[in-house]
This record gives structure tokens, sequence and C-alpha cells, in this order.
């Protein structure tokens, strides 16, 4: 069995998914649900902790089951997989909360297309061992939960005038519709993805000056 | 031997049990947890629906306490119990303390912008007329579409939507229809919501359309809805349905 990096558990291992491999912001993975339900800071939420909770389930039992399925099968055996998980969530949050599950509708289903799962499941947890790739998984499921409440969070802002339902700016605040119509979720998007784009660009830029000093 | 192109190479060699056995094993797993989960879930859902529909059935009706289910089919007017789940057109009754028939709640359906929207209407035969609607289900865009919810002024034309029939009771009096913001003039027209005509619109068919299709057959059953409060022996409600 072929497996990459070492086998132990570091913060890297957790980490990875947050920042240095960002399913959203970094691998633009997931794009479907980031663009779809991020109109509002509540959906972004529930959309990021049921995709998170997928991700755990799925990467831990196929990560026990590395090995006793053959290669021709992986994928179908994957997607089953996913699949089962995802219509758990969906029972579950129907219910947790119908109007949750009216405000997300098809898009719970929808996570069984998610590719950043099926990736995960193929990179990652068929070749490391269950609770590495738990860890990972965690920290995939919370960086994509972040990503959409960054991008949650500016449009329900701009888009509504308010943050998880709670009014900010009072009557006399006109809210920019856009933001919460689909235009709104990629130019918020390109945003963010500038923004980090300049960050990546700015540091090495002042590590390259730092090594030159030296 | 551990390259990756030996791996491709071996892969032929992977006999069918292994592949089916796993199939089928994972198979069996998930179908087990699905069900499950069905199982665990079923009765909070349940709960959870019902729940919603009688919130919205008060909504609808001004005045209501308490609700009795009746569907109305080629037989007229049939109580639904847990024991005889009757075919037809379901209709919720809602009624006041004292039992007096305050309206009747029907579910509508109409394509919106993005997906169906399906609502609960309160009709009140004493006036003929809508007296709420309530948004069940929509995908309709948040803070545009939605404001067929929100909407203070598109909400108050169902304070008394007129919706009665014409002197044969055969259909509607007048089509509801939604008219351009600021154009109602008449009781039976929806003033549509500037930004959201297409959601406004909508509402106006899918009330059309249920309407057209409900009150010819119920009106002639008013009276018995009347004379059929909740709480009352059980017996009776048997008896309409045979």
């Amino acid at each position: 069995m072929s497996k990459i990096g070492n086998d132990n558990i570091t913060w890297g291992t957790f980490s990875e998914g947050l920042w240095r491999d960002n399913p959203v912001f970094v691998m633009l993975l997931g794009m479907c649900p980031v663009l779809a339900v991020t109109n509002s800071a509540i959906n972004a939420l529930a959309m990021g902790l049921a995709t998170t909770f997928v991700l755990l389930a799925s990467g831990a039992l196929i990560s026990l089951l590395r090995h006793s399925i053959p290669k021709q099968v992986r994928i179908a055996t994957y997607i089953v997989i996913i699949a089962t998980f995802v219509t758990i969530v969906d029972y579950a949050i129907q219910a947790i909360s119908l109007d949750l599950y009216n405000a997300l509708g098809a898009f719970i289903q929808l996570i069984v297309a998610n590719c950043m799962i099926l990736g995960r499941a193929e990179a990652y947890a068929s070749r490391n061992r269950p609770l590495k790739s738990f860890t990972n998984a965690l920290g995939m499921g919370a960086g994509f939960t972040i990503a959409l409440l960054c991008l949650g969070v500016v449009r329900e802002v701009l888009g509504a005038g308010s943050l998880f339902g709670i009014d900010l700016f009072g009557p006399r605040f006109e809210p920019w519709v856009v933001m919460i119509l689909p235009a709104g979720g990629f130019i918020v998007l390109g945003a963010w993805l500038l923004l980090f784009e300049w960050l990546k660009q700015r540091k090495e830029r002042l590590e390259l000056e730092a090594a030159a000093e030296t | 031997m551990s390259t990756p192109e030996t791996e491709v190479m071996q892969q032929p060699a992977t006999p069918a049990g292994p592949m089916i056995r796993t199939l089928m094993g994972i198979a069996m797993l998930s179908g087990f947890l699905v069900v499950l989960t069905y199982q665990l879930t079923k009765p909070i859902i349940e709960e959870n629906q019902r729940r919603a529909i009688e919130a919205a059935v008060f909504q609808v009706i001004p005045g209501a306490v308490a609700r009795k289910d009746f569907v109305v089919n080629e037989t007229g007017v049939v109580a639904v119990t847990a024991e005889n789940p009757a075919e037809g057109i379901p209709i919720y009754a809602g009624y006041d303390q004292a039992g007096q028939l305050k309206g009747i709640a029907a579910k509508a359906a109409a394509q919106g912008y993005a997906d169906i929207i399906y609502l609960l209407y309160g009709y009140e035969p004493e006036c003929q007329c809508i007296r709420g609607i309530k948004v069940l289900k929509l995908a309709e865009t948040p803070g545009l579409g939605d404001k067929i919810i929100t909407d203070a002024n598109f909400v108050a034309n169902f304070d008394a939507l007129d919706a009665s029939l014409n002197d044969a009771g055969s259909d509607l009096a007048n089509d509801i229809v939604t008219v351009k913001h600021g154009t109602k003039q008449n009781p039976w027209e929806i003033d549509a919501i500037s930004g959201a005509t297409i959601s406004a619109k909508a509402v106006g068919k899918a009330l059309n359309l249920s309407a057209k299709a409900l009150l010819p057959k119920l009106a002639p059953q008013v009276e018995k809805l009347r004379e059929d409060p909740p709480r009352q022996p059980p017996e009776q409600g048997e008896e309409q349905v045979n």
C-alpha cells in the first residue's frame, strides 16, 4: 500500500484544509454550493456543517475499508458510501428544521456530487489511517465551512443589511440586491480570491526580500 | 515493486469475487444505515410537517383555534380520519372556540421564478373571499421573490380578496388576477410587487387555479362543514364517509 507522507498526525494534517489547501479558496472544489447557498450566513453555516459531516463520516468509513476495496470498484464504492451519508443528513435536517430544509432545498442532495468529498476520499482517505483521515476531513470541513461563511456573511450584510437574521443598519439602509442574487456570489468569491492571492504574493515577496538582505 | 505503473499492470488480476463481495457489502451497509435513519427521523419529520400545516391553517383563517381535515371529491365533502384516508382535494376547516366555522384552508401551487411556489390560503364562506395566504414552500430569490411573504402592501391584498362564484355557481365570477403595481381597482385583483412581479403573478395564478377547481365544488357543501365541528362523536364523521 503506497502512502503519501509519514503516518503521524500533526497540526499540519488538520490545518491543511483550513489554509494551505483550503477546498474553496485554494483548490476551488465544490463551487456549486459555494455560489448557490451562501446568500445568508445561516444557510452557509448549515451547508458547511452538513458537508463537514458527510466528509467526516465517509472519510472515516472509506479509510477503515481501504484495504478491502478493490481498485476497480473503488469509485462506485465511494459514491455509495457518500450517498448514504448525504441521505442521512437530508433526513436529519428535515427532522431538525423544515424551514432550514426548505431554504437549502436541492443543495442538500447535491452534496453527493460535491467533488471535494470524492476528491478527499480518493486522494486521502483511501491512503491513510482512519484517525488521520478523520483529522484531515475535520480540517477540510472546517475550511469549507469557514469559506462558505466568508461569502455568506459578506453577502447577507451587503445584500440584506442583516447578519444571521439580525438587522444591522436599520430601515434606512438600502440593500445591494445584486449580492443575494447569483451574480453576487461570483463577485464576492472573486473579491475573496483576489484578497487571498494578494496576501500570498505579498508574503512571498517579503520572504524573497528577507532572503536577499541576508 | 510498488510503483504506480506496476499497480496499473496488476489491476486486471483482481478476481470478480472480492469486487462483488465489496459492492454487496457496502450496498447492504448503506441500506441498513439509510433505513435506520429513516425510521428514527420519520416520526419527527411527520410531526414537523403536521405542525407546519397546523400553524399555517391557523394563520390563514383569522380566529380559528381548532381544525378538522376533509377532502373534496365526487361524493362531496368527506372527513379524513386516521382510519379513513379518503382521496380528493384536501381542505382544512377552521373553527373557533364555540365550534363555529371560521373558514376553510386549501393548498395552491404555481410556477414561480425559480421553482413551484406552494401556498395555503384561507377562504371565508361568509364574504366569499380569501382572508390570508401562507407560503408553504418557495425557492424564490431571497430579498426579491420572498417579498410575497414579507411585503406588507402585498400581504394586504389578502385581507379580503374577492373569490365569489358566478350566479350558476359553476365558476368564479371574476378570475383572480395579479395586476401591475399600483393599478389595483377591483377586489379580485392582486397588486403586484415592483421587482418581484413573477413571484406575485405566480401567487395570483395559484390562487385562481385552486379557487376555480375547488370553490364551485365546495360551496354547496359548506353547510355540511358547519354542522361538523371537531370534538364531536367520531360516529358522525364516519357516517359521512359512508
